[in-house]
C-alpha cells in the first residue's frame, strides 16, 4: 500500500479509536467499579478491581433490597412488545404506503412522517390525562403504547425505502402463482426485510430500554417500574448507593447488548441475493 | 391449453396511449412472439394479459372466458419473468410449489407436478438449492419451472432470455422450443430481439408505438412486410430502403428511379404517374454477380467479415449507407465502387405513408 494511503488508513482509524475509547470508557468505568467495594470506587475510580478491592456488595443490595427482577422483567415485558409491534405495525404500514395506492395514502405518509421531526414527549402532558381517562395510568400497556406511538414513524420511513428495493418482480410472480396478499407480505416480502428489520430493531429497543421519562409520569408503583426508574431509587438526595447504582446499571446493559449482538448478525446478512438475475 | 382473445384493448396513462385498440386472436397451442422496440406496449400488453395490469378499455378473453375483472391467479396463466423473480429464500422446490399451496392442489400432487417439471428441465439436482446457489440458466430453468407446475392455460414469457450470455441464449431457446412441442401450450412470448422471434413463433406480432404493425408466419413477415416499419425491423442487417419516383406508366408496367438506383420496372398495380415510393431490399438480396433489374453502385467503406458472410457498407450515390451481404472470400475491398443487383421477387415496394405496395412478388416468383 503506498505511504500516503496507509498514512489515510492509520488516520481514519485513530479517529475510530479515539471515538470507541470515549463511548466504551465511561460503560467500562462503570462495569468495572460495580464489582469494587465503596472505599475503593472513590479512593481509585479508574482501578480495576483487585484482590483487595474486589465486592459483590452493591449486587446483593440491589437483589436483597429492590424489586430489581420485576423492574427487569418489566422492562423486557415493555421493550419486547413494543419492539414486535412497531415491527409488525411499521412494515405492514410501510407495505401499504408504498404498495397501494388509496385515498388518502400520500397525506397519511406525510403525517406519519412528522411523527419524525416532532418528539413525543411534547406530548407529555396530553399523553399522561389521554392515559388517565383511559384508566391505564400505572400500567405496562400505558408505556407500550407510547413507545409504540414513538417508535412506528422511524420504522415506516426507514422500512419503505428498504421495500423499495425489493424487485416487484417478486410481487408480480406471487400474484401469478396465486398467493393471496397477505401471504404475499407475510412470506414473501418480510422474510426479505430481515436486515431492515433488524436495523429497526435496534433502534427502536434502545430508546425505549433507556426511557426515564415515560415510566417517571406513567408508573406509580413498584410493580411497573421499569430499571432505569427502579434504579433512581438507590439515588437520594442526600446518600446515593454508588455501590447498589453501578451494580444495577451494569445488569441494565446487558440485554440490551445480547439483542443487538443478536440483531447485528441479520444487519450484515445478504439480502436478495439470488432473486432478480 | 387455450386461446386467447384480445378485443379493442386500450392502456393510457393520463394523456400517454402505451396501447392503442390492439386487437388479437390466439389458437390454442400456438406460440405467439409479441416483439417491438423499447417501449412499444409489447410488455404492458402481457402483463395486462396476466392481470398485473388493468386496462383503460378493451376486453379480454382466455379459453372463450372474459377475464378482465379476474385476479392473475385466476386467469389461468403463468408467467416467466425478465429478471426470473425467484423467491431468494425458498428453495428450489419450495419456488415451485408455494403457489399451488393457496389454488387448492394436494401435497401428492404437488409432488408429482414438481417431480415431472424437474425431469422435463433437468431440474432434479437442483431442488434442495436456493436460487444464490444457481447459475443464470438453471434460475431460468427453475422459473419456467415454477410456471409449468400450475399447468395454465396459458403462458406468459416476459424477456426471458435477455439476462442469458448469448450461448446460454441460444440453446435455452432451443429449450424452450422443444419444451412448447412437448407440452402443446398457448404462448405469448415476448422480446425485442427479432431472431428470437423468428426462431420460436408460430405467428409474431410486430408492436410499434402501442399499435400492432403486422401479425403473421415468421416467414411471411421477411418476405411480405406490411410496412416500413416492420420491413426495417425484421431481418438483420436491417433492410435497405431507396426513395424513387414513379416516372411513366405503360400498361402493367411501371418505371421508377431514384437518386440512387437505376431506373427499375416494377409492377404497376396501384402507382400513379408521379408517385413518390420507397423501394427496399434486404442486405442478403443484394448480389455482385447476377444481373437483376435492381441495380445500386456506391463506393465501399468498411467490411464486416463474418466468415460465411461479410456485410459491406457502400456509401450510395444519394449518400446514405447501403448494406449488401457478400457471401464467401471474394469480399470487395475498401475504396472499391461496385455495384449490386436484386431480382424482382426480392423487391419490395411502399407508398409515401409506408404501407405496401402490391401483394409480395417473393410469392408470385
Amino acid at each position: 500500500m503506498p505511504l500516503e494511503l496507509r498514512a489515510r488508513a492509520a488516520a481514519v482509524h485513530l479517529v475510530l479509536i479515539a471515538y470507541s475509547a470515549l463511548a466504551v470508557g465511561p460503560i467500562l468505568l462503570v462495569a468495572m467499579n460495580s464489582f469494587k467495594a465503596r472505599n475503593a470506587i472513590f479512593g481509585s475510580p479508574l482501578a480495576p478491581p483487585n484482590a483487595s478491592t474486589f465486592s459483590l456488595i452493591g449486587y446483593q443490595k440491589v437483589f436483597r433490597a429492590s424489586h430489581i427482577l420485576t423492574y427487569f422483567s418489566n422492562s423486557m415485558i415493555v421493550t419486547l412488545v413494543s419492539m414486535a409491534l412497531v415491527l409488525l405495525f411499521g412494515a405492514m404500514a410501510a407495505w401499504a404506503l408504498t404498495e397501494y395506492r388509496f385515498r388518502g395514502s400520500t397525506p397519511l405518509a406525510l403525517f406519519l412522517s412528522i411523527g419524525i421531526m416532532v418528539p413525543i414527549r411534547l406530548g407529555s402532558v396530553a399523553i399522561l390525562s389521554m392515559m388517565r381517562n383511559a384508566g391505564l395510568n400505572d400500567t405496562l400497556t400505558a408505556l407500550i403504547l407510547v413507545y409504540v406511538a414513538q417508535g412506528l414513524p422511524m420504522s415506516i420511513f426507514i422500512l419503505s425505502e428498504f421495500i423499495q428495493q425489493i424487485p416487484k418482480d417478486l410481487r408480480d410472480a406471487a400474484r401469478c402463482d396465486g398467493v393471496p396478499e397477505t401471504r404475499i407480505f407475510f412470506e414473501v416480502i418480510a422474510p426479505l426485510l430481515r436486515p431492515a428489520i433488524a436495523t429497526v430493531a435496534v433502534f427502536t429497543i434502545v430508546p425505549i430500554w433507556n426511557d426515564l421519562w415515560f415510566p417517571l409520569i406513567l408508573t406509580s408503583s413498584d410493580s411497573t417500574h421499569t430499571i432505569t426508574l427502579g434504579v433512581q431509587q438507590f439515588l437520594g438526595q442526600y446518600i446515593t448507593d454508588w455501590n447498589s447504582v453501578l451494580a444495577a446499571l451494569s445488569m441494565a446493559i446487558l440485554p440490551v447488548v445480547a439483542i443487538y449482538v443478536i440483531f447485528s448478525r441479520q444487519l450484515i446478512a445478504g439480502l436478495t441475493s439470488g432473486a432478480v438475475k | 391449453m387455450a386461446n386467447l382473445r384480445i378485443d379493442k384493448l386500450n392502456k393510457s396513462y393520463g394523456d400517454a396511449h402505451v396501447l392503442s385498440d390492439v386487437n388479437l386472436a390466439i389458437g390454442d397451442g400456438e406460440f405467439l412472439v409479441l416483439v417491438g422496440p423499447s417501449g412499444c406496449g409489447k410488455s404492458t400488453l402481457l402483463r395486462m394479459i396476466a392481470g398485473l395490469d388493468g386496462a383503460t378499455s378493451g376486453d379480454i378473453y382466455i379459453a372463450d372466458r372474459l377475464v378482465n375483472a379476474l385476479a392473475p391467479a385466476e386467469r389461468g396463466i403463468a408467467m416467466v419473468f425478465q429478471s426470473y423473480a425467484l423467491y431468494p429464500h425458498m428453495n428450489v422446490r419450495k419456488n415451485m410449489t408455494f403457489g399451488l399451496k393457496f389454488t387448492g392442489v394436494p401435497p401428492a400432487e404437488r409432488e408429482r407436478r414438481v417431480t415431472e417439471a424437474a425431469r422435463m428441465l433437468r431440474l432434479d439436482e437442483l431442488l434442495d438449492r436456493y436460487p444464490r446457489d444457481l447459475s443464470g440458466g438453471q434460475r431460468q430453468r427453475v422459473a419456467i419451472g415454477r410456471a409449468i407446475v400450475r399447468e395454465p392455460a396459458v403462458f406468459l414469457f416476459d424477456e426471458p432470455l435477455s439476462n442469458l450470455d448469448a450461448a446460454l441464449r441460444v440453446s435455452t431457446r432451443v429449450e424452450i422450443a422443444k419444451l412448447h412441442r412437448l407440452l402443446k401450450a398457448t404462448i405469448v412470448y415476448v422480446t425485442h430481439d427479432q431472431v428470437e422471434a423468428m426462431t420460436l413463433a408460430d405467428r409474431i406480432v410486430v408492436m410499434n408505438r402501442g399499435r400492432i404493425e403486422q401479425v403473421g408466419k415468421p416467414l411471411d413477415l421477411y418476405y411480405g412486410p406490411a410496412n416500413l416499419f416492420v420491413a426495417g425491423f425484421i431481418g438483420s442487417p436491417a433492410m435497405n430502403f431507396f426513395e424513387a419516383k414513379v416516372e411513366s406508366i405503360e400498361g402493367a408496367v411501371a418505371r421508377a428511379s431514384g437518386a440512387a438506383i437505376d431506373s427499375l420496372d416494377l409492377p404497376a398495380t396501384s402507382l400513379a404517374v408521379g408517385d413518390k415510393i420507397i423501394v427496399g431490399v434486404r442486405p442478403e438480396h443484394l448480389s455482385r454477380a447476377s444481373a437483376g433489374p435492381f441495380a445500386v453502385s456506391g463506393v465501399v467503406e468498411l467490411v464486416e467479415r463474418l466468415g460465411e458472410s461479410s456485410f459491406a457498407h457502400v456509401r450510395r450515390a444519394d449518400d446514405k449507407l447501403l448494406v449488401a451481404e457478400v457471401r464467401g472470400r471474394e469480399t470487395p475491398e475498401v475504396g472499391e465502387t461496385t455495384t449490386f443487383h436484386a431480382p424482382l421477387r426480392d423487391i419490395h415496394v411502399f407508398d409515401a405513408s409506408g404501407s405496401r405496395v402490391g401483394a409480395p412478388m417473393h410469392d408470385q416468383a
